[in-house]
């Protein structure tokens, strides 16, 4: 079957689009894209929906014909930026592929530091190299959908790229992680003394970290209209300090645009 | 009614008998909280010493059992270009509930008002409801259970058989010919003067250990006049609208389906998946309108429901008042604070 062609699949008997994807990555630890090949017991399946044409993690071989990319890390570097407007201009499709894409993720944690030479020295020691200010892909280039989690949540992936193939809209949940960690009969981690993200952070992710009696730290950023004000009160309530909820709420960059803010809805 | 009384070792006996061919669903202790509290869950009880028939609430209700937070409706098989439906009731085998609380018991009422004896029964719901043999226990009344109040303390009918510990003996209320019958295997005696004496007395020390009480006199009436009031935004400033009222709730039924095509394309199916009134998306259509954008009026909407709605449609409220949503709120929202202040008795505060 040729890729970009009508493939043989079909759903309830129309014939499935085929289209061609890469995958790329920037400033990142390229986890997100490992997610989505830890996915042996489907892989095929996926591939069967999507032609791959790029994905250096996976594959030698390179083309540049694509219309989805996928496209992993933050941007840190003048190049990095050439190379991302070059990609957003051959695909019709760009999509931000997990935190640091979205929002920075945990590379943005040195944004807060006024002299980034002292934190490249102090990170590269007698070997610097070019590394500026962490820029989300949102900040450079026009981002067509966002796919949130560090890392990306396997079987959320395998479902917008579905719905993509079959034409079917894309909804991410509006709510926040309480509600999946409450279907999962997660004891609530205040109740066990851990601080959590929980009640702000995005669902979708099925409570990923409480199911394992870890505390959220918001990788995927905030829900709808997050009760931001109220998230604080809790957090000093259950005793913990400004500056472990701080921590969390930096740690990957999505609360950023909320931070000492409240939401008043 | 049929009442007996039967020794304290027998209990573990009519369990063993009850557990030889059934899937037992009872309390059980899945952890401790950060005071050293155990924390309690509805869960599989393979062995009687797993149960703690002792504690105060579970976290969650038994809901799930019934009223699975996640079910498919129905799945789709596809296959040489058509396709073929499949239905089930997600019903193995009966389930046995040892040791549900009259909140509990009551709860599972109401649902059945709504989910068994309307004009459209739900059949998910039915069969499973149709295949459960419940023992009912009396509880310990907890400082946030304002049950006595919502007429919900205790429970008349709803079960198979429901267990008071008399202090000596165990004090049994038979309902059904399937508890009768599964009684005869184990020793139990026809109740006495002393026993009723001593069923009273435990009953009155009971009554008055409730300490939280609601005043639901006219309150449909109440939240009709106080639509407008300033306490629903006071609460709503508070909530996270993060849904876990209503997934802790024993009579949030509220729910919304997804359909989903399985990756290899060869399936799909409608999956129900229970929903929250407090949720941002509860209120919002097709076209992309929100009927409720404010976490306030979703607050005040869920209020209504269970205690103006309901109340008009069923003569009663559908809250159990188990206390469960008030202690797992991280907001600290609770229905006996939320209910006084909109009976205006904050205004002098």
């Amino acid at each position: 079957m040729e890729a970009g062609e009508t493939g043989t699949r079909t759903y309830l008997g129309v014939p499935l689009y085929r289209p061609r994807v890469a995958f790329f990555e920037f400033s990142s630890c390229e986890g997100c894209q490992l997610q989505i090949l830890n996915n042996e017991s489907t892989l095929l399946d996926f591939l069967s929906l999507v032609e791959v044409v790029n994905f250096r993690e996976a594959m030698t071989a390179r083309s540049d014909d694509y219309e989805i990319a996928f496209v992993e890390g933050s941007i840190t570097r003048d190049d990095e930026v050439k190379r991302l407007k070059k990609i957003r201009k051959k695909a019709k499709v760009l999509v931000a592929l997990g935190s640091c894409a979205c929002f920075g993720g945990v590379n943005q944690l040195k944004n807060r530091f006024k002299d980034l030479n002292r934190v490249n020295k102090e990170v590269y020691g007698k070997r610097p190299i070019e590394s500026g200010p962490v820029r989300t892909l949102e900040d450079i280039v026009k981002v067509d959908l966002k796919i949130y989690g560090c890392p990306v949540k396997k079987e959320e992936v395998e479902k917008i790229v579905l719905h993509i193939a079959i034409g079917k809209s894309i909804v991410l949940p509006k709510y926040p992680v309480c509600m999946e960690c409450k279907r999962n009969e997660n004891i609530c981690l205040f109740e066990l003394g851990e601080p959590c993200l929980g009640p702000v952070t995005r669902a979708g992710c099925d409570s990923w970290c409480p199911n394992s009696r870890a505390g959220c730290w918001g990788c995927r950023g905030p829900a709808d209209e997050p009760n931001m004000e109220q998230m604080k009160k809790i957090m000093e309530e259950y005793g913990f300090s400004e500056e472990t909820i701080l921590d969390r709420l930096e740690c990957f960059g999505g609360f950023s645009s909320l931070m000492g803010k409240g939401n008043t809805k | 009614m049929i009442f007996r009384t039967f020794e304290k070792q027998e209990l573990k006996k009519l369990f063993d008998i009850l557990a030889a061919h059934n899937r037992i669903i009872g309390p059980v202790e899945t952890g401790r909280d950060r005071k050293g509290q155990p924390v309690y869950a509805f869960a599989d009880v393979p062995e009687y010493n797993d149960i703690r028939l002792d504690y105060s609430i579970t976290k969650l209700p038994a809901k799930r059992f019934f009223l699975p937070f996640k079910e498919d409706l129905s799945t789709f098989k596809i296959e040489n270009g058509d396709w073929r439906k499949e239905i089930s009731y997600n019903v193995e085998r009966p389930l046995i509930f040892f040791g549900l609380h009259p909140c509990d018991i009551n709860a599972l009422n109401k649902l059945d008002k709504v989910l068994l004896h309307s004009v459209y029964p739900m059949p998910y719901y039915a069969a499973k409801r149709k295949n459960m043999f419940i023992v009912g226990m009396d509880c310990v009344p907890q400082p946030y259970c304002f049950c006595r109040s919502m007429g919900s303390d205790t429970a008349l009918h709803g079960f198979d058989m429901f267990i008071t510990d008399l202090g000596s003996r165990y004090f049994v209320e038979i309902l059904t010919d399937t508890a009768y019958n599964f009684l005869k295997n184990i020793k139990t005696g026809e109740p006495e003067e002393v026993d009723h004496i001593q069923y009273m007395k435990v009953v009155a020390k009971r009554n008055n250990e409730f300490t939280t009480q609601v005043d639901t006199t006219d309150l449909t009436k109440i939240l009709d006049m106080e639509f407008q009031a300033e306490v629903w935004k006071y609460w709503g400033d508070k909530c996270l609208a993060c849904g876990t009222c209503s997934n802790v709730c024993p009579t949030c039924y509220c729910y919304g389906v997804d359909e989903t095509v399985d990756i290899d394309l060869k399936g799909a199916r409608k999956t129900k998946m229970l929903h929250s009134c407090n949720l941002i998306d509860f209120a919002a259509v097709a076209g992309g309108h929100n009927f409720r954008p404010e976490r306030h009026s979703r607050l005040k909407y869920r209020y209504y429901h269970k205690h103006r709605g309901f109340v008009e449609a069923f003569e009663e409220s559908l809250c159990v008042g188990c206390g469960r949503c008030g202690e797992s709120c991280l907001a600290n929202i609770t229905v006996p604070e939320v209910i006084d202040s909109v009976r205006g008795n904050w205004r002098n505060k």
